[in-house]
């Protein structure tokens, strides 16, 4: 018996995504008895795989040119491998667009019962995961003998290194069929500030942002608190800015200590992104507006009047 | 080329979901296609329109798996322009992903579509399984959380684009294989056929809807209604629910008066400042 967590790197470093995957798995490895596994897939990961070892018992990595461009159709066969090599009863990875994209693969080549975004362990198989867009918090019981399931990361504290860091081992991939899928192109966004999902301040806004240059006023909002910018579909779709800043149900789970919804109204697909934020903040200049329910502090104002000022003070504040 | 729609029936998601006893209650909701799966015909449809001569080229199924009431939401489908529908039989709080999409590769073998699409995501369920489960189960390649997608002129391969967290992925897949969309699939430019429609060919910013010619068309249409013992599809459920609770409720706010007052709460009252 053991318990596996997908460790997904850079080519030197654990992604620190795949740390709150680490925790849900260490509680889920309690459950299921035998040591805590991580597996890392890449090409040229020596390093990341050492680096990913401080936290578990030993690492499991699969390091191939093959398998450098992150598809589905050869990683979904390597986890079903390593779960089946390593006689492991769990799977755990974190949802972030890799585990969404892979672990359900590999749960049908195990046979095995998966539950998606996972907020706590409950027993060995049963796990509690939101659903309808948050609305209610669902517990779920996996009846195969092996367990998958991805973790939602804002609800699992970022894992510290175990007191003795792991071995790795070398394992060769098995055969290996892309069945014709390629990478052309990852077109990054690059950003300075921190990543969105773990940014501690997220400055987010909304459709009445009106036009994409408005937008500096809360960069630099977010800038002055080293936070992240967020966006609401709506400005998504405006092409106000990039897709990847969309927060709520179907874009990225936040959960900062402090939450900045501007000319937002929050839909409830917007909620389900950002509600377990620790303060929120709405600004908005429609007093009804349904992102007021879920503020700790709501100003009705118009962004325009009230983010200058706002920036201005918050400098006062903290004497810079 | 042959493309084959997964769509699933919904709860009206704006409408306030009543939870309690351990129980979601849905016997007062109205009942709707899940967005990414309306978005999922959408590029469907496109992907068989603009040719030279204006008319469509190829064939558009949607499937559902449900009660028999679910026919509704698959006429509205056949009235947006799909050419058939199949109700595979199905009782929804005895299905799970898995079980869906082994009731779809089932599908799947029998119409051997040369391209399934369908939405990311149901928006009651949240799973973001059911694509890649059945991609595993078929043995076929996947794309998922599709912002565009090009078919090759030959018909036996896509480029798509994928939204991933740190932004946009290209990838090439061969066909057959199955595609899942996220929503800005819809854009004016996201899809296209290039044996068909010629670069720089444009459709609506959103989704379509059905005309009256659409609805009255689709009374005509085939719904096909099968069971899932028809199809050969055994054993259960992998994964049961057992209970539903609500979420804890955030305390309530207060409005600020100002700017002024804003700030000095969030230093001295929340301290995130």
């Amino acid at each position: 018996m053991a318990t596996l967590v997908l460790l997904e790197t850079t080519s030197s470093n654990l992604r620190s995504a795949s740390l709150a995957a680490v925790t849900a798995a260490r509680e889920l490895a309690k459950h299921h008895g035998g040591p805590l596994v991580g597996v890392t897939i890449g090409a040229g990961i020596g390093a990341a795989a050492a680096d990913a070892a401080r936290f578990v018992d030993q690492v499991l990595c699969y390091d191939n040119p093959a398998l450098a461009p992150g598809l589905a159709e050869t990683w979904a066969p390597v986890l079903a491998a390593a779960v089946k090599d390593s006689g492991a009863t769990a799977l755990v990875a974190s949802a972030t667009s890799t585990g969404k994209d892979v672990l359900p693969r590999a749960a049908a080549l195990l046979r095995a019962g998966m539950a998606s975004d996972i907020v706590a362990v409950l027993g060995p198989r049963s796990f509690r995961r939101p659903t309808y867009a948050g609305n209610a918090l669902t517990e779920v019981e996996i009846t195969t003998p092996v367990v998958l399931c991805t973790v939602r990361q804002t609800e699992f504290a970022p894992a510290a290194p175990a007191p003795q860091a792991g071995t790795v081992v070398s394992k060769p991939a098995p055969a290996l069929d892309t069945l014709g899928s390629e990478l052309v192109a990852l077109h990054a966004t690059k950003s300075a500030r921190p990543d969105l999902a773990e940014a501690k301040v997220v400055v987010s806004g909304g459709r009445g942002m009106k036009e994409a240059a408005n937008f500096k006023v809360l960069e630099e909002l977010a800038d002055l608190l080293g936070g992240a910018l967020g966006a609401s579909r709506a400005a998504c779709d405006a092409g106000m800015v990039p897709n990847d800043l969309q927060v709520g149900q179907t874009g990225k789970v936040v959960a900062p200590e402090l939450y900045f919804a501007v000319a937002l109204s929050g839909a409830i697909q917007h909620l389900a992104g950002m509600k377990s934020s620790k303060v929120i903040v709405a600004i908005n200049k429609d007093p009804d507006a349904p992102i007021f329910q879920v503020a700790d502090y709501g100003l009705v104002a118009t962004w325009e009047a009230s983010i200058p000022e706002l920036i201005g003070a918050i400098k006062r504040v903290k004497d810079v | 080329m042959k493309i084959l729609v997964p769509c699933k029936r919904v709860p009206n998601p704006e409408l306030k979901l009543k939870v309690g006893g351990g129980t979601v209650d849905l016997s007062g909701t109205t009942w709707q296609v899940n967005p990414f799966d309306e978005y999922a015909v959408e590029a469907a449809l496109r992907l068989t329109e603009r040719s030279k001569g204006g008319e469509r080229s190829g064939e558009v199924i949607v499937v559902s798996i449900g009660p028999k009431d679910t026919t509704t939401q698959l006429r509205q489908l056949l009235a947006m322009g799909a050419d058939r529908a199949i109700l595979v039989a199905g009782d929804d709080a005895a299905l799970d992903a898995d079980l869906v999409a082994r009731t779809l590769k089932a599908v799947v073998e029998t119409e051997k579509p040369d391209l399934v699409v369908m939405g990311k995501q149901a928006v009651d369920g949240d799973d973001n399984q059911v694509g890649q489960l059945l991609a595993g189960y078929l043995g076929w390649p996947q794309a998922t959380f599709l912002s565009s997608i090009v078919l090759a002129a030959d018909g036996k391969s896509a480029t798509v684009e994928r939204e991933v967290d740190n932004g946009v992925e290209a990838r090439r897949v061969r066909l057959p294989a199955v595609a899942t969309v996220d929503l800005r699939i819809i854009g004016k430019k996201s899809v296209r056929n290039e044996a068909l429609a010629a670069p720089g060919a444009e459709w609506d910013d959103t989704q379509r809807l059905a005309s009256l010619k659409g609805i009255m068309a689709a009374k005509k249409k085939e719904l096909k209604e099968v069971s899932a013992d028809a199809l050969g599809v055994k054993g259960d459920a992998l994964v049961k629910t057992l209970s539903h609770a609500s979420p804890p409720a955030r305390k309530a706010g207060i409005k600020v008066g100002s700017v002024e007052e804003l700030v000095a709460k969030l230093h001295t009252e929340a301290k995130v400042i």
